[in-house]
């Protein structure tokens, strides 16, 4: 990915550290001036969920485990300095996923863990599902958005779903058995069970195109705001920490669970607007992929692991419902921007293609 | 009866669709094949789904219950 305009002091120092080659004088010295900052700032950060700065920073860290920088060394990725910095960062953003995540879920009536079967699990977790009433931006979309607004709509998801299913993927070696094979089930099927053409990512650049809008990867990344950015960066959070494999099986059963049918709507708000199914496939495609998905995650995945490891449910939840919590936020602001006729994305930013 | 275990299976989910894994084919009542595009299936068992035979999740908005009442 082509490192973005930084957009504070610490991703200015993070960007300004890794021009360096790793291991050099100069770049531990350069991670050095970036630690200090970030000890010095973050408790001035009063919502770093929000925070564009730590949201650009972390995004861009997590980056060097998937794609990597455009003229970053590479030896960055396993840097301990570096790691050290991401861990900084890491930590309050998951306090406050978690304290966005209880307010998400309110009062759950749970029996004990370890007398929760699978289906039990994936009941409590479609029960969460049901419960997610808050704004709804597949109906905008469906009925109302514009050909700027679904162009908006599309540069907001392309930070993760040019790369979708990657982060879950982290998981698959920290599980076993039952839960393993439910998330590759589940992967493959992201993947396009063996045809690339096929892959959801491939789906969605295609979709893009469609649009006339580039389908690089990272290509929007500096213009959506950080609540976007956090959104992906709770993936890369909960994927490339073991222990919070919990969170990370939650967090694709409540997706999977929440996107049949705003995908149906998404298709008809493309559809509205002259769109034919080379556009609308990737839609279409989830329809009928996450009504499958959704049995598997909730049942095999996320059911399965707390049968094996019931200490996990708490964080099986709390993956879910940081979801729930974090796409609210965003569908909050992008229904308050369109219905006031404004933009979603970043104003120094030229709109999409 | 065979030990090993079969081929195929048909996930019963409560509440929700009918899972099918395995090796087999959707057909036709003359015996076409339905346009398949994934391995593992869900059926539609709510009749309420909007790509039949396959299930699109509108059984978790019409409440549909696998299970009679309890009174």
């Amino acid at each position: 990915m082509k490192i973005p305009e930084p957009r504070g002091p610490i991703s200015t120092a993070l960007f300004s550290a890794l021009a360096a080659a790793a291991g050099t004088d100069h770049a531990a010295a350069g991670v050095e001036e970036l630690r200090r900052l970030v000890t010095e700032q973050l408790p001035a950060t009063t919502d770093i969920i929000g925070d564009d700065d730590v949201q650009l920073a972390l995004f861009c860290l997590y980056e060097l485990h998937y794609s990597g920088l455009e003229g970053v060394d590479d030896e960055w990725e396993w840097e301990p300095d570096l790691i050290q910095v991401r861990r900084l960062l890491e930590r309050p953003f998951e306090q406050a996923l978690r304290a966005a995540a209880q307010s998400a879920a309110g009062q759950l009536d749970l029996p004990p863990a370890a007398e929760m079967t699978s289906d039990a699990v994936a009941d409590v977790l479609f029960g969460l599902a049901a419960t997610d009433t808050g704004p709804s931006v597949s109906r905008y979309v469906a009925k109302k958005a514009t050909l700027e607004q679904l162009k908006e709509f599309l540069v907001h998801k392309s930070v993760y779903q040019l790369k979708e299913a990657d982060p879950h993927t982290w998981a698959i070696p920290r599980l076993t058995g039952r839960p393993k094979a439910a998330l590759v089930e589940i992967q493959a099927d992201e993947y396009g069970g063996g045809r690339p053409e096929r892959m959801h990512s491939a789906l969605f650049a295609r979709t893009m195109r469609g649009l006339g809008m580039d389908d690089h990867y990272g290509a929007y990344v500096e213009a959506v705001p950080a609540v976007s950015l956090s959104a992906v960066n709770m993936m890369s959070l909960f994927g490339l920490n073991r222990r919070l494999r919990g969170a990370i099986t939650g967090h694709l059963a409540i997706y999977e669970m929440t996107s049949s049918q705003p995908n149906r709507l998404y298709g008809n708000g493309f559809r509205r607007h002259g769109f034919d199914a080379e556009v609308t496939h990737y839609f279409d495609e989830h329809v009928e992929a996450d009504a499958v998905h959704e049995q598997i995650a909730g049942r095999d995945l996320a059911g399965g692991l707390v049968e094996a490891e019931p200490e996990l449910l708490g964080d099986v939840l709390f993956g879910a419902t940081a979801v729930m919590a974090i796409d609210g936020r965003l569908s909050t602001h992008l229904l308050a921007c369109w219905e006031s006729g404004e933009t979603s994305l970043r104003a120094a930013v030229p709109a999409a293609a | 009866m065979n030990q090993e275990p079969a081929e195929s299976s048909i996930v019963v989910c409560p509440d929700g669709p009918l899972i099918v894994r395995g090796d087999f084919e959707i057909v036709t009542p003359s015996g076409a094949p339905v346009p398949r595009q994934r391995q593992t299936v869900a059926l539609c068992r709510c009749g309420a789904s909007a790509i039949k035979p396959y299930c699109d999740g509108t059984h978790k908005m019409i409440k549909f219950r696998t299970e009679p009442p309890a009174d």
